[in-house]
């Protein structure tokens, strides 16, 4: 199996399911109880907590949370909540994850004004734009740090900075969230501003169903599921222990190899990048050219991605076919007779509907090797060169 | 001989045409009682006919409602009513019907009724309309605030007093009718996973036909949970008609042919062509016996009356089309009916769209379609793609 396909989940690290085999037969119990086999539940919760918060700028907390999408949710209708009486608008991009749109549409229903970044050809966000909508009645911005189809770093450093100095010059409050759900355990987020960040255990080697939400220290947001009081009160419902230790871990282990494996990313990502384009004639790269590791290169792409239209075929086609030879891929848009499965951030860059049509995402992880890239490229070749034979017939 | 045991439950079915078959009644009636017996086997329960009706008993706390709905969805079941049984006797019949009414009060709003009763039995002393005006006065004086209404009752009290024992019923639940599975051949339906082929198919089953299925599919252009889908679609009509065999087909190398040698606005008539050849070959061997597919006349380009000229000349088998002469929205609310529609409209691509040309033929001339496909080794490409056939049964399930 070549498994590229790490944008959608990782393979779990060996360590982590070997640690949440032997707590869920071991170590079972509910941290909220008294007895002993409670108190060694909320012990495993405290080196996960300490583990994850490693990971993070100090001072902040981070609560757990069921998945990425329970984070985007949080901060933006928790966040949201007590500045009501302040404004009612919020911005985000226009290549944001649908955990992030959908739920500022439903606060657009609620009658929150929701404002659009667009981005460029690139998908890289237009900070100009942001610089233009930012107003008085804004409570919140939610900018993606990596978009999770074409890698694109964004500039969300300068977002935060240009927010906070409207929020200054005006004395207002402003939360600056950032789903960083593609971009954890590859781009080091310490030493970052941000109030909000979302993430998700399973994009960096962790398990499913297991998320948390960074909120810097100072910020006050209140809870988005409440009941038991658990999560110090912001995230109540019995804690998912092996989910939370596994989590722990896998953050741990990827942001300690965090540059070793950037290194490996960016040649795996090159080597296939300029394999293809060596042996495939009429491909378009889906995001920035360049490769990048840090928020201070936004407008680069993170090496965990690449995204390419190949020009006459479906991306779906290949996907099929690749997956023939165990090769896992992802692709712009679903195989539907209609238009309606474009992607959205394709088609926010100005791609066309052939163009995303054509598009397959190749992630990344440091699992991979460049062998793999060898077959990789071998056999996308013969399937592009196969159907697009078929295709010229028509 | 009490026949109202605490834990059972009496259902009357009747069938329809079963009863006009002639010399051949006792073998429709034997099929059709052994394909009530299956539908609910899961239950512990005695049924035979009797008379021209058929008694089921269920034991156990079976609820009525999934009774009911495992027997009225058996081919050749025309009406189900749940019924209690009493010894043959006016008293114990007005008791009887008096305590049947207060039962059915407790769910249901009944102010007014009329009593139907029925005399099979010719040597019971008490005829049809004494029997009815006796049960109506024991339900009059045994039920508080309830009066007569003959033109339009709340309730209908049916009594029907036959040689073993009288009935009580009030509904007469309606089954799809037609006649049981298995008494008039096997047939194989093109199944596409649109909205069509499923009614297809029900409706041939309905009447009695055994069905297989073959799907055609165009893999890698089309996904494995579009071949999940018709599975999906295949496991609720196997609810009606027990497993269906499918039979799985790769059309691509034959789409690739047409695609590379033939005119583009004829694609989709040749490549229906294909399928019917080699749905033919298939049934032949799987010992079907005709083809029936859910084409319904002029709803897309291959389905004018020209195209099916032409695409039924490749056959020889006779090919059913149970839908030829019904409106799309017809079809559609059946399809809800039967419970196929919400899995027929997920998208994914059936190899019917791929290649799909832009101004596709509407009113193909047979001698030059032959003409294009003389271009194709078409009996090597139909036994490589009969030979790849791939055999999945579907059981009946819940879909999850």
């Amino acid at each position: 199996m070549i498994y590229l396909d790490n944008s959608s989940t990782t393979r779990q690290y060996d360590q982590v399911t070997d640690l949440m085999a032997d707590i869920a037969r071991n170590h079972f119990g509910n941290p909220s109880s008294l007895h002993e086999l409670g108190f060694d539940g909320s012990e495993i919760l405290r080196k996960a907590a300490s583990q994850l918060g490693s990971c993070f700028p100090t001072g902040g907390k981070v609560v757990i949370t069921s998945c990425g999408t329970e984070s985007d949710n949080m901060a933006l209708m928790s966040g949201t909540r007590k500045l009501r009486r302040r404004g009612n608008k919020i911005i985000i991009t226009a290549v944001e994850h649908p955990a992030v749109i959908q739920t500022a549409m439903r606060l657009r229903e609620d009658g929150w004004d929701v404002a659009e970044i667009g981005v460029d050809k690139n998908g890289v966000a237009d900070i100009d734009q942001l610089r233009d909508e930012l107003d008085e009645s804004t409570v919140l911005v939610s900018m993606m740090t990596v978009n999770n189809e074409t890698g694109a770093i964004q500039p969300v450093k300068d977002a935060c900075a240009m927010t906070r100095a409207f929020a200054e010059k005006h004395g207002q409050k402003i939360l600056f969230h950032t789903d960083a759900v593609q971009a954890f355990g590859k781009i080091d987020l310490r030493r970052e501003d941000f109030d909000l960040i979302s993430i998700s255990g399973h994009k960096f080697h962790g398990p499913k169903g297991i998320g948390a939400l960074y909120i810097k220290k100072g910020i006050d947001i209140p809870p988005f599921i409440t009941g038991g009081g658990q999560e110090r009160g912001l995230r109540s419902g019995t804690e998912n222990v092996p989910g939370i230790a596994g989590m722990g871990l896998a953050a741990e282990m990827s942001c300690g190899e965090l540059e070793e494996n950037n290194k490996k990313l960016s040649e795996l990502n090159e080597y296939l990048y300029n394999g293809l384009s060596t042996e495939i004639k009429d491909i378009r790269l889906n995001g920035p050219s360049v490769t990048g590791t840090t928020l201070d290169e936004p407008g680069r792409r993170c090496p965990s991605v690449l995204n390419i239209s190949f020009e006459g075929v479906r991306g779906e086609v290949i996907l099929h076919t690749l997956e023939q030879d165990q090769i896992f891929v992802s692709t712009g848009s679903a195989c539907h007779s209609n238009n309606a499965g474009d992607s959205h951030v394709l088609t926010a860059m100005g791609r066309s509907h052939k163009e995303i049509e054509g598009a397959v995402r190749f992630s990344f992880s440091h699992f991979n090797t460049i062998q793999e890239m060898d077959v990789v490229i071998r056999k996308t070749a013969e399937a592009v060169e196969r159907f697009r034979r078929l295709g010229s017939f028509r | 001989m009490n026949l109202n045991s605490e834990n059972s439950r009496l259902y009357i079915v009747r069938c329809g045409e079963v009863a006009l078959k002639g010399m051949n009644k006792p073998y429709f009636e034997r099929v059709l009682l052994e394909r009530v017996r299956n539908a609910i086997a899961c239950w512990d329960n005695d049924s035979h006919w009797n008379g021209g009706l058929m008694l089921v008993r269920i034991s156990g706390d079976v609820p009525v409602d999934d009774a009911v709905r495992k027997l009225s969805k058996v081919f050749g079941v025309a009406t189900v009513s749940p019924a209690i049984s009493v010894e043959k006797d006016m008293d114990a019949i007005g008791e009887a019907a008096a305590a049947f009414v207060r039962d059915l009060r407790r769910e249901d709003d009944i102010r007014t009724f009329k009593v139907k009763a029925k005399r099979a039995d010719k040597s019971f002393p008490v005829q049809s309309p004494e029997i009815g005006a006796m049960v109506g006065g024991s339900i009059l004086s045994g039920v508080p605030d309830i009066r007569v209404d003959v033109h339009e009752p709340d309730l209908k009290l049916f009594v029907d007093v036959r040689r073993e024992a009288a009935y009580i019923y009030r509904d007469k639940i309606k089954g799809f009718g037609g006649l049981p599975l298995g008494t008039n051949g096997k047939g194989l339906i093109l199944m596409s996973g649109g909205i069509d082929s499923p009614v297809a198919a029900f409706m041939m089953a309905k009447r009695g036909m055994r069905i297989e299925a073959i799907h055609f599919h165009s893999y890698p252009y089309t996904s494995k949970r579009a071949q999940r889908k018709v599975e999906d679609l295949c496991r609720v009509l196997a609810g009606y008609m027990g497993t269906i065999t499918m039979h799985v087909i790769n059309l691509l190398p034959i789409q690739e042919e047409i695609v590379k040698n033939c005119p583009e606005d004829e694609t989709t008539i040749l490549v229906r062509r294909f399928m019917m050849r080699i749905a033919e070959e298939v049934a032949k061997k799987t010992k079907n016996m005709m083809l029936i597919t859910g084409e319904d006349l002029g709803q897309v380009a291959s389905q004018t009356a020209e195209a099916l000229v032409v695409t039924d000349s490749v056959v020889d088998m006779p090919v059913m089309r149970p839908l030829i002469a019904m409106d799309k929205v017809d079809i559609m609310d059946k399809a809800k009916e039967i419970g196929t529609y919400d899995l027929s409209i997920q998208p994914y691509e059936d190899c019917c769209t791929v290649f799909l040309p832009k101004h596709p033929v509407t009113k193909p001339k047979l001698d030059r379609i032959q003409k294009s496909e003389s271009a194709l080794d078409v009996e090597g490409l139909v036994k490589a793609a009969v030979d790849s056939d791939e055999i999945v049964e579907i059981k009946p399930g819940e879909i999850v």
